[in-house]
């Protein structure tokens, strides 16, 4: 039995073969990269385009559906002049401060509920009931509820910020908590780990990649909190400035504010997507396969 | 039938033995299934393993072959009958003992050397010493290049490399192996089995190990026990004496062991079709 070895074709000439498809490759996905963005800055341009074409030729009523340049001159006199109720950056500020304090709250309070049910069987079942009932209340409803109770400063926003993070929150955790896997549990409990180191290297780190999804979805849910108590009633914020625009029928402020709040969930977003990554970095990179 | 060769022989299994390292005596194991039904996973069933003995386990899909593991750790709790690690009956999980999973039990979220410290940290070891441990323990096993890795960045062969350095730092006098070697393909599966027998070699634990496959069970034991289709019990058992050390690439073709394989897949052969027709009745 004789061992057969493919011929040797000569070295250099095949790497430098290499060397050019991977440049090529390279290159096509930078065009491609690039033909992305384009693409995406015309569909922009053309519907802000049409946008204003269509309220200039009264296709569209401004007066209804505002225009470009009708909400680019409120946001600019805004920032220029102030609104009606005081410096724009002060509402923005006091509506982030409500957001913030409610994500806060809603999300530590739904993570810690989450983990406890999560880890003990008997209050999960005794508890589940009620946390499904109060979960089917339509939770905007207690918008109103917090504003007599808490009065019309920030305690309400707040109040209605974490009831809207918590369920969405506390959901993940406890079925993070519940999805840990019983190989990896029995693994550290032979390796010697105590309950309460089990529940921290364990139990927590596995839950986390759920734990981390719910907080993206809930911050959003944490602004509408906030901007739909300030709506119910307030003396500052950005709700209220919704509200004010709305009962003068200026469309161009109504507008204006979405904007200005999208941009806010917009760059928060995006600061927790840098966490997540930051905090999961163990997870493989999506459509890597095998790193080396 | 004969059995009576040169390099196998029928023992019967023998809890009395007072030295053990393991003794499980007459154990029933029945646990209720959450529609009520009363389930029997194993019937009086005796084992014994010797200190520094290499025991494997091998029976038909669905016999109980890794409740037998759940015994020794005390994740399960037996019916009637006892179980004893080094003389004194299982009450909790004993610091003796080591465990390699079949499914890959590492913790993805940490580094290699942060999964083999593990152990050690766990038992309140201190942290630069539990650290050096490791370090020479991912060298024992091949990987010190990649101690900084993560789970998912290693090959299947890997990170079970990785999980025998997690057990084996915590010196276990028992180790329990559950198909560890199940998932890898055959030529690694070749190495990882000789990498095992070097590292049990230094280590004098007893072993008990698991596996569906017979001939890894040969090529690694001094002792073969056969379950029968579930409720599995003790069928027979067989002294495997080919010298050692074993080389596992080789040993495959060493005609005692292709005697002893024979002897044992006739009996094992026998449980493997009652434990298929059963399956294949009953629809579960």
């Amino acid at each position: 039995m004789a061992a057969l070895s493919p011929s040797d074709s000569s070295r250099p000439s095949r790497d430098a073969a290499i060397a050019s498809a991977e440049l090529s490759a390279k290159g096509r996905a930078r065009r491609r990269y690039a033909l992305v963005i384009t693409l995406r800055l015309a569909i922009l341009v053309i519907f802000l385009g049409l946008w204003e074409l269509g309220t200039d030729t009264k296709v569209i009523d401004p007066f209804f559906f505002s225009s470009p340049s009708g909400i680019g001159e409120q946001i600019w006199t805004w920032i220029t002049e102030g609104t009606s109720q005081g410096p724009l950056w002060q509402q923005i500020y006091v509506t982030l401060e409500e957001t913030f304090i409610g994500f806060f709250i809603g999300a530590v309070g739904g993570i810690v509920a989450g983990i406890i049910l999560g880890r003990n069987r008997l209050l999960a079942d005794v508890f589940s009931i009620y946390i499904k009932i109060a979960n089917s209340v339509p939770r905007v409803v207690l918008g109103s509820v917090f504003i007599i109770a808490l009065g019309l400063g920030m305690a309400s926003k707040v109040a209605l910020a974490v009831v809207m993070v918590f369920f969405v929150v506390f959901a993940n955790a406890f079925q993070g908590v519940r999805e840990a896997d019983r190989a990896m549990i029995a693994n550290a409990q032979i390796l010697g780990a105590s309950p309460m180191q089990i529940t921290r290297t364990v139990i927590i780190p596995s839950a986390m990649s759920w734990i981390l999804a719910s907080l993206h979805v809930s911050f959003g849910f944490a602004l509408v909190g906030a901007v739909v108590g300030e709506f119910l009633g307030a003396k500052q914020g950005m709700g209220l400035l919704i509200s004010t625009a709305q009962g003068a029928f200026n469309a161009n402020g109504v507008f204006a504010a979405m904007i200005i709040l999208a941009v806010m969930a917009l760059v928060i977003e995006f600061i927790i997507t840098q966490i997540e990554n930051r905090v999961l970095k163990w997870r493989p990179a999506p459509f890597s396969g095998q790193g080396t | 039938m004969n059995v009576q060769t040169a390099a196998t022989r029928k023992v019967s299994p023998d809890a009395s033995a007072k030295d053990a390292a393991i003794a499980i005596d007459d154990v029933t194991l029945r646990f209720t299934t959450p529609d009520g039904h009363m389930m029997t996973a194993i019937r009086d069933f005796t084992m014994t393993v010797a200190r520094g003995e290499f025991a494997c386990v091998v029976g038909p899909t669905g016999c109980g072959k890794s409740t037998t593991l759940n015994l020794v750790t005390g994740l399960l709790k037996p019916t009637t009958g006892t179980v004893r690690v080094m003389g004194n009956p299982v009450t909790s999980i004993s610091r003796d003992i080591g465990f390699v999973f079949q499914a890959d039990a590492l913790f993805p979220w940490r580094s290699v050397i942060d999964n083999v410290a593990a152990g050690p940290l766990y038992r309140g070891e201190s942290k630069k010493q539990a650290y050096e441990r490791a370090r020479d323990w991912i060298a024992r096993v091949g990987l010190a290049r990649f101690e900084q890795h993560y789970p998912h960045q290693l090959s299947g062969g890997m990170r079970k490399r990785v999980a025998l350095a997690q057990t084996f730092i915590n010196q276990p006098k028992i180790l329990l192996m559950d198909e560890p070697f199940s998932a890898l393909d055959i030529q690694t599966r070749t190495l990882m089995q000789d990498e095992l027998l070097t590292l049990w070699s230094e280590l004098k634990s007893s072993v008990v190990f698991v596996t569906h496959d017979l001939e890894e069970a040969i090529a690694l034991a001094d002792k073969v026990y056969v379950l029968t289709a579930g409720p599995g019990t003790v069928k027979s058992v067989y002294q495997i004496e080919l010298p050692r050390p074993r080389v596992m690439a080789e040993i495959r073709y060493d005609t005692q062991f292709v005697e002893i394989a024979r002897i044992i897949w006739d009996d094992l052969r026998e449980e493997v079709q009652i434990g298929q027709s059963r399956t294949l009745e009953t629809g579960q």
